[in-house]
């Protein structure tokens, strides 16, 4: 008994320790970078490109500016992010995967102007991406379109729309496809969807979680998923096992940006913020973006990456769908569309 | 004999500090009752109370229609549902192996031991996450276990089953961390006392050591059920999250939050809250009822 106790107060006594230099390293982090500090809060798919970007728009403000500015970046699922800032992470710009969450951090955090997406060139998107396919090494189940996937013995594998952001948007691009298919008959791209998701084994809640289930674990015959993820995944990471396809209608994804008024004014960063986000639009901001999977809007940069992003047809969710504020309240909130799609029959 | 042998290590039991020397009304060795009163109070409020309260204050947006309408709802019942299932099933796997597990651990010394020790606290210590997709990597039909069980017809990741078994990692410290330190305090002489005055093995496990243990075992299986309850990190990863099949209730919760329905959200959790609550209080009194049932033999 006597050495528990010993033992135990050692275990406490360690504890306790850990704890105090966790504090003590806490504490100390912040003090130690000097100059402007700004931070970017965006999505999970992103931290490769902001990790480029950071570097470069740094060097840019030292030449031009002459101060030193130190980006630090968080991510997370995009709505999870944006409930954080609106509880009060002190973001000074948000890069998030879908307009409606940065609608949400104007509208019930009040940090920003309702306006904000005509504040920047091209709807506050400085990069653009879409939905493909990931198939296994030489496309054994022979998928070439959003048809394919309702062929007998297709297993898809797609995350939860209602907790992932990317998710939402595979499934309007099923949806804007059946529509445009099918002649604007909702009822028939209710049907189509509908049979995309009986056939859908592991809704995974965030979109990286459902392309390690299809990568890692080697679950389902094709994996919707963004574009970016997409050729990352086939470029790098599972290079040889999966093949990307190209679908012949697909939706122009736009995650937008955006200053945190609020936040950067109270930080003194608004200049810098806003200075930080519109070099994104730049050459070299550009350049960064096509290197890093995502869509530029510059033509120039758009052009030195064309090979890697085939030409298909793309629809915005304002022309389809009426926008994002919307598309959630028709398909996604609670009772919605999708809701009724998976209660049917059960 | 049985009675004295009965009561003394349950005496011991963790999880009730501090009674008896309040029941007999000596004054404390310890001076300063009020003050450290007083900061237990505080404490758990800034802690526990604040917090909880405002969740139902959050979910007292809501009007008992819409409250109703919420709770009632298909999906969240069968997410109820598998919760508690599949919770109460891990419990109570937990309880008879997590026995087994601190009996070895104290009763036999072998090589290895302390290694195995520390092993049972590892599912304390590493993020849930982390664990959820070991699980899954193991458990899915393609990985070392799940792809013996899959020609067996038995599958566990994306469906209740894996449920079982991520809760059944998390909570398996639970139990083993409060049995043992009263496996370690009973004393070996009485079993062999039981022995040489003609006693079973079966006899002297059910009757001498059963008992003794009990109290804690149940402590440590309402705490491992409590636990699973809430958990999120590892089960979404080996469940699927399939609604109106694999769907657990803090998956729910997370889902309406990201429609930024606080008051939906915290509806549930309250939910959550006093079913929990009054489940693991009809432990207790259970507990203490089979308590008094022992002693008053």
């Amino acid at each position: 008994m006597k050495t528990l106790t010993g033992k135990k107060n050692l275990k406490i006594l360690g504890l306790a320790s850990a704890l105090g230099l966790a504090l003590f390293g806490l504490a100390t982090l912040p003090a130690a970078a000097g100059g402007i500090k700004l931070l970017n809060v965006s999505y999970d798919p992103t931290r490769e490109l902001y990790e480029d970007y950071n570097k470069a728009f740094s060097a840019h403000w030292k030449a031009t500016v002459g101060q030193d500015v130190t980006v630090s970046q968080s991510h997370g699922g995009s709505g999870k992010q944006a409930r954080s800032v609106i509880d009060g992470l002190d973001a000074d710009v948000v890069t998030l995967a879908l307009a409606y969450d940065i609608d949400a951090i104007a509208e019930k955090g009040q940090l920003l102007p309702k306006n904000w997406q005509t504040l920047l060139p091209h709807n506050s998107t400085p990069y653009t991406s879409t939905v493909v396919f990931l198939v296994r090494k030489g496309n054994p189940k022979g998928i070439k379109d959003w048809d394919d996937l309702l062929k007998p013995g297709v297993s898809i594998i797609t995350a939860n729309p209602k907790t992932s952001g990317g998710a939402r948007w595979n499934y309007l691009a099923a949806w804007g496809y059946a529509l445009k298919k099918n002649n604007g008959d909702s009822a028939k791209a209710y049907r189509f969807v509908s049979d995309i998701y009986k056939k859908v084994p592991v809704l995974d809640a965030g979109a990286r979680g459902s392309t390690t289930t299809f990568v890692q674990r080697r679950i389902g015959d094709v994996l919707i998923a963004w574009e970016n993820e997409a050729l990352l995944a086939s470029d790098k990471e599972a290079k040889g096992k999966v093949e990307l396809v190209v679908p012949s209608l697909s939706i122009l994804a736009e995650p937008p940006v955006a200053v945190v008024d609020r936040v950067a004014a109270k930080h003194g960063n608004a200049k810098v913020a806003k200075a930080y986000l519109e070099y994104l639009y730049s050459e070299e901001g550009q350049d960064i973006v096509g290197r890093n999977y995502f869509r530029p809007r510059d033509e120039k940069a758009a052009a030195k990456y064309a090979s890697r992003f085939p030409k298909t047809n793309l629809f915005t969710i304002d022309e389809v769908f009426g926008g994002w504020q919307k598309a959630q309240k028709t398909h996604f909130a609670d009772k919605g569309v999708y809701d009724q799609i998976q209660k049917e029959g059960k | 004999m049985t009675e004295a042998l009965m009561t003394a290590p349950a005496a011991k039991a963790p999880g009730k500090p501090g009674r008896p020397g309040r029941k007999k009304r000596h004054p404390s060795v310890i001076p300063g009752f009020g003050l450290t009163l007083g900061f237990t109070v505080l404490y758990l409020s800034l802690v526990v109370l604040i917090p909880l309260s405002a969740t139902f204050i959050k979910a007292s947006h809501l009007t008992w229609p819409q409250l109703m309408d919420i709770v009632t709802d298909k999906q969240v019942l069968y997410a109820f549902r598998l919760s508690f299932l599949t919770a109460a099933a891990a419990a109570l796997v937990n309880g008879v192996f997590g026995l087994l597990v601190a009996w070895v651990l104290v009763r036999y010394k072998f090589p290895g031991r302390g290694f195995l020790d520390s092993m049972v606290d590892l599912p304390f210590a590493l993020p849930t996450a982390v664990a959820g997709i070991a699980l899954c990597a193991v458990y899915a039909e393609t990985g070392w276990i799940g792809a013996l069980l899959e020609p067996i017809g038995i599958r566990v990741a994306y469906t209740p089953l894996g449920v079982i078994v991520a809760l059944i990692f998390i909570g398996l410290p639970f139990v083993v961390r409060t049995v043992q330190p009263v496996l370690e305090d009973l004393d070996k002489e009485v079993e062999e006392a039981a022995t040489s005055l003609g006693a079973s093995r079966l006899q002297i496990f059910v009757k001498l050591i059963l008992p003794a243990v009990m109290p804690s075992l149940f402590t440590g299986v309402s705490l491992a059920f409590a636990r699973a309850l809430g958990e999120y990190g590892s089960v979404i990863f080996i469940s699927g999250n399939m609604p109106l099949k694999t769907e657990i209730v803090p998956l729910i919760i997370v889902s309406k939050l990201e429609q930024y329905d606080y008051a939906g959200a915290t509806a549930v959790a309250c939910i959550m809250l006093v079913l929990s609550f009054s489940l693991l209080l009809a432990i207790n009194l259970l507990q203490k009822w089979a308590g008094g049932a022992s002693r008053a033999r």
